[in-house]
């Protein structure tokens, strides 16, 4: 098979199964369990088929690519030490899959369980595969977010709720870090690949951003494999059903970490800050955890400190600087998986068949389930580091190197071989509680279940794993060396040292610790097993120090009393304040980056001032000023005055060679000054009072900041645009178009060229925002409800004599003319929209032509009378057809095999009118024309039909 | 005569500014419209000044920034002119909605406390 399907298969195939077993009905466990075990044995059967491959030495790498340009790929990589670790999350996959099979509860959604299961298995698969640094942190943050969906499974629990956000936020927070220093590592090397970056050692080790990187990578893998002060959550992820604890809780998940500091161990690690931040943190780990082991009364507390404990022993390993304490930790991550996994398991099985996981509760448990107690024995003892079992052999092996490593401190301070042996001796002490605790002593009294054995099935991965354990511990070159070897040399390469993987070394200094631990061991287990019985209320020395209560007092310190506090300092429910702040701060950068860049001369010569268009800019400025002076208290002044300084910018438009513009705006204006006119009359009666005594002090202060402001952002814009216009780029964008707009787009007009071709796809954004804005002011008013005191009838309407209807009184002639006129609008927009290509007009100009005709008929006609006449008058349906005929436009382009939006056009001979231009532009512009008259006839017949409707509403009460 | 269109703006702008910085949304809303033509004439004014040179080319012919007025921004602006329209009145139907619901039309939907 090839490489880049078979690594592709692997990656995906759980995923796809995730999928199916999401799509299954909520009661089909049996189905979703099948489908989970079928998925897990194949992709096994895939790891296995690399297996040829991978033992001779060859690394499977398959590249897709993702972005070229940013030199990113995605790249899968399977070496000897991922395939090792694919090995275990699957075939540990597999076995976990058929214990949940028997140990879910059929009323549970375990179809859902299984799916992300599934995703988890992929997600995992993606961070071993990933050849490419960021590739390996965005599965990373994958394995997150799954584990934090199986911790929280059974949701509806406090605790399972609890320990997933707890896991969720220290992992997440980790993988951001991990994150930051893939991006730093990324920044050092070169490159985000991966085989890059194992390539690249001392250049890494002597950059200035070593240390950085470290810290970050290690924030990452640390919180990740739960080591000291981060293994808080997971003690708290117990609450996750027992084969997620069995999957990611012993074998997979919190293995991330470790895998990670062996993936970097051979560019990052050996430093002196390598071995004191990693040996130390694992050191402590070891110890902590195993002292906390021993007094947990709770079987899955229990074994959750233990694995913090010996994940602290593998990290202390890859802390010291031998090739063999590497070999050593990697052997120990399989050892490990296969006892924990196992113990795991027994003590789901305990729980599924008494109905409690205290240890204080049961006893004599042997009498009743015999085999799954003989179980338990053997893995517990392989936990111990009892002889002929896995976990004695990479125990000695930790012994050697704790007694030959080289660390940074005088040999007398060296307390690693009694840090050894002391955790050694705990994990004794826990692993007999376990055992002697659940199994032994008299029969159980008071338990919810009766228990006995449980289904063979469930059993069988339990025995699997206990096998394991037995076989590697007797003949451990014969089961598992070939695999660790593969692994080793895969990281090491050609530094790979010689070891020896036997039972018997002969009596040396290792084998006596071993012993003296054992003794240790049981006489602690002895001497408290009485009181740990009755019950110890946490461990001594360190009961006070509820890690949970610290991170829930962090949690609320920093989510609810810091961001309150901040909120109550920066934040302002008033939005003047804000403006204020923002317009300060823009104009505040705008000076800051003229003062500091300095501004040079320009290129252009100014033109000599046209008295005329001074002269209207004289016009245009007092307009502006006085609509900023009336606009509080005369709004209908105020509204006229911006139209005219509107006026004045359309002239603007027309003097500077801006046609189409001044065409637009002209029209804009209008139907603007319609709008707010119809909204004026909704607002409330103010009144200036003459002789009112003036405004406060406070107010006049207040107002002469703002003056200030505004003077301060007119200037401003006055310099920056006097800046702008005395110069010019060297090239301009506008020469490509304008060299193009005929002989490739068909029209004379570029400007309509630019909008409906070269960047129609700007336009095509451009109206679908319009037909949202349209539809929502729609929506708004539907629920319009006036204040009561704009529920009159207008003093104006109210004092009219007589406001009879159109066709009668004083507006039978604009009645007669609007009438004569609109055909005359619609001959004018039509002939705006079709000539638009190559002359000024276009769809824009023509819709707002269209839309004003319309409302001429409304103004004079009066609403009634215009919706009988006017059948056509539906803007929804016109906002429709203008987005379908635009959209459709640019998609037929697909159909000849051109990209979205591509124009054709040519020249259709017509009789009798002649050549004619067609391009399919035209069509898009009639969209941008339908799409225009429907939103703004939306817009202004919603707000009109306000007046109607509370009109009917008055006569309805009156 | 790029003076007095830089004044224009300015004048414009500040008209602007100093209205959005108003109490009442009526104010406000003038406020946004003074402002949206500063900053159309300021994009507009990228493409330099010039009469008399419209970009309408004759048929078949090759255009020439020497020739033609830069037409890009002023494709811009048509399009921002579209969009200045639709958002006054976006704004115009919340600023009524709201003084609908708060019975004011304080920017905060509340009188301010003396």
């Amino acid at each position: 098979m090839p490489d880049a399907l078979l690594l592709l298969a692997l990656l995906l195939l759980p995923f796809a199964g995730s999928v199916v077993a999401a799509a299954l009905p909520r009661h089909a466990g049996g189905a979703a369990a099948a489908v989970a075990g079928a998925v897990a044995i194949g992709a096994l059967a895939l790891v296995w088929v690399a297996y040829p491959a991978v033992s001779a030495g060859t690394v499977l790498r398959a590249e897709f690519a993702w972005m070229p340009s940013l030199g990113l790929n995605l790249v899968l990589r399977l070496d000897g030490f991922a395939w090792l670790f694919a090995g275990l999350v699957t075939g540990i996959g597999a076995l976990v899959v058929l214990y949940a099979r028997y140990y879910m509860d059929p009323g549970d959604p375990v179809p859902r369980f299984f799916a992300f299961l599934l995703a988890f298995m992929g997600a995992m698969l993606g961070v071993v595969t990933a050849g490419n640094l960021i590739q390996l942190a965005f599965f990373w943050e994958l394995t997150s977010l799954f584990s934090f969906l199986l911790v929280g499974y059974w949701h509806h629990t406090q605790a399972a709720r609890d320990g997933a956000r707890m896991a969720l936020t220290i992992t997440a927070a980790g993988g951001l870090a991990l994150f930051a220093g893939v991006l730093v590592l990324g920044h050092i090397v070169g490159s985000y690949d991966l085989d890059a970056l194992l390539a690249a050692g001392d250049a890494v080790r002597e950059h200035a951003l070593y240390a950085p990187a470290l810290v970050l990578l290690l924030l990452g893998a640390l919180t990740k494999s739960a080591q000291f002060p981060f293994h808080v959550w997971l003690p708290q992820a117990m609450a996750a059903p027992t084969p997620v604890s069995a999957y990611l809780h012993s074998a997979t998940l919190v293995k991330l970490g470790v895998f990670l500091l062996v993936r970097v161990w051979p560019v990052m690690g050996g430093t002196d800050a390598w071995v004191w931040t990693v040996g130390l943190a694992g050191l402590v780990t070891m110890l902590v955890g195993a002292y906390i082991a021993i007094f947990q009364d709770d079987l899955k507390g229990l074994l959750a400190y233990s694995t913090i404990s010996h994940l602290g022993l593998i990290v202390l390993l890859l802390g010291l600087k031998s090739e063999l304490a590497l070999v050593a930790a990697i052997f120990h991550v399989v050892n490990h998986a296969a006892f924990k996994c196992s113990l795991f398991m027994a003590a789901g099985i305990i729980d599924h068949e008494t109905g409690t996981r205290d240890i204080r509760r049961l006893s004599g448990l042997n009498r009743l389930m015999p085999f799954t107690g003989r179980l338990a024995l053997v893995a517990a003892a392989a936990m111990a580091g009892v002889p002929l079992l896995n976990g004695f052999i990479s125990k000695e092996m930790f012994f050697a190197e704790a007694l030959s490593a080289e660390v940074p401190v005088h040999p007398l301070l060296n307390v690693l071989p009694l840090a050894a042996m002391t955790a050694s001796a705990f994990s004794v002490a826990y692993s007999l509680r376990f055992i002697h605790g659940t199994f032994f002593g008299p029969d159980p009294q008071g338990l919810p279940r009766t228990p006995h054995e449980p289904p063979t099935w469930m059993r069988f991965p339990v025995e699997i794993l206990v096998l394991t354990c037995i076989m590697v511990g007797m003949l451990p070159a014969a089961t598992v060396g070939p695999y660790l070897d593969v692994a080793a040399r895969a990281v090491l390469g050609p530094a790979t040292p010689a070891y020896s993987l036997a039972v018997w070394h002969g009596i040396n200094l290792p084998l006596v610790m071993s012993i003296i631990a054992l003794a240790a061991g049981a006489a602690i287990y002895a001497a408290l097993h009485r009181r740990l019985r009755e019950g110890m209320d946490g461990p001594p020395l360190i009961r006070r120090l509820d890690a949970r209560r610290i991170f829930e007092q962090a949690m609320v310190a920093i989510s609810w009393r810091l961001a309150r506090r901040l909120e109550r300092i920066l934040g302002t429910q008033r939005l003047q304040p804000q403006v204020r702040l923002l317009f300060g701060a823009a104009i505040a950068a705008g000076f800051a980056a003229a003062l500091l860049r300095g501004v040079g001369p320009g290129n252009l010569a100014p033109a000599p001032v046209d008295p005329v268009l001074a002269l209207l800019w004289v016009v245009g400025a007092g307009c502006a000023l006085g609509a900023a002076w009336r606009a509080k208290f005369h709004r209908l002044a105020a509204v006229m005055l911006s139209g005219g300084a509107g006026l004045v910018v359309v002239v603007t438009f027309v003097w500077f060679s801006a046609p189409d513009l001044a065409i637009t705006q002209l029209t804009v204006e209008i139907v603007t000054t319609v709008l707010l006119l119809l909204g004026l009359r909704w607002l409330p009666k103010r009144v200036e009072v003459p002789g009112e005594r003036g405004p406060e002090v406070l107010t006049r202060t207040r107002r002469l900041r703002d003056l200030l402001i505004a003077v301060a952002a007119g200037g401003g814009m006055a310099m920056l645009a006097w800046l702008v216009m005395t110069r010019t780029p060297a090239d301009l964008l506008a020469r490509h178009f304008l060299a193009r707009a005929y002989t490739e787009g068909g029209g004379t007009n570029v400007v309509n060229v630019i909008l409906v071709d070269f960047r129609g796809f700007d336009t095509l954004g451009e109206i679908f925002v319009v037909a949202a804005v349209a539809l929502a002011t729609f929506a708004l008013l539907r629920r319009f409800r006036p204040a009561p005191d704009s529920l009159e009838l207008p003093e104006q309407q109210r004092d009219a004599d007589g406001a009879a209807g159109p066709q009668t009184g004083w507006m039978v002639v604009p009645f007669l003319l609007a009438r004569l006129v609109f055909p005359l609008i619609v001959i004018v927009a039509a002939f705006l929209l079709l000539r638009g290509h190559d002359q000024p007009g276009g769809g824009f100009a023509a819709g707002m032509v269209v839309a004003i005709g319309v409302l001429l008929l409304y103004i004079i006609g009066g609403a009634d009378w215009t919706e009988d006449r006017l059948r056509f008058l539906r803007p929804v349906a016109w906002i429709g057809t203008g987005l379908l005929l635009a959209t459709g436009t640019g998609l037929a382009a697909l159909f000849f095999g051109r990209p979205f939006l591509t124009t054709y056009f040519a020249y259709a001979e017509l009789p009798l009118i002649g050549k004619v231009p067609t391009a399919s532009a035209l069509i898009f512009d009639i969209g941008v024309f339908a799409l225009v008259v429907g939103a703004t006839l939306l817009m202004l017949v919603a707000l009109a039909h306000q007046s109607v409707r509370a009109h009917r509403r008055r006569t309805e009460e009156g | 005569m790029e003076l007095v269109v830089s004044l224009g703006i300015g004048v414009l702008a500040g008209s602007g500014v100093w209205l959005l910085m108003r109490p009442r949304t009526f104010q406000v809303i003038i406020g946004l419209s003074l402002l949206g033509y500063a900053v159309n004439l300021f994009i507009f004014s990228t493409g330099v000044l010039r009469s008399g040179a419209a970009a309408i080319l004759s048929p078949g012919e090759v255009g020439s920034i020497d020739r033609y007025a830069d037409p890009l921004p002023q494709a811009l602006v048509l399009t921002a002119i579209v969009i200045g329209f639709a958002t006054t009145a976006l704004m115009l139907v919340v600023l009524l909605a709201a003084r609908g619901l708060t019975r004011s039309d304080h920017v905060d939907g509340r009188e301010p406390e003396r």
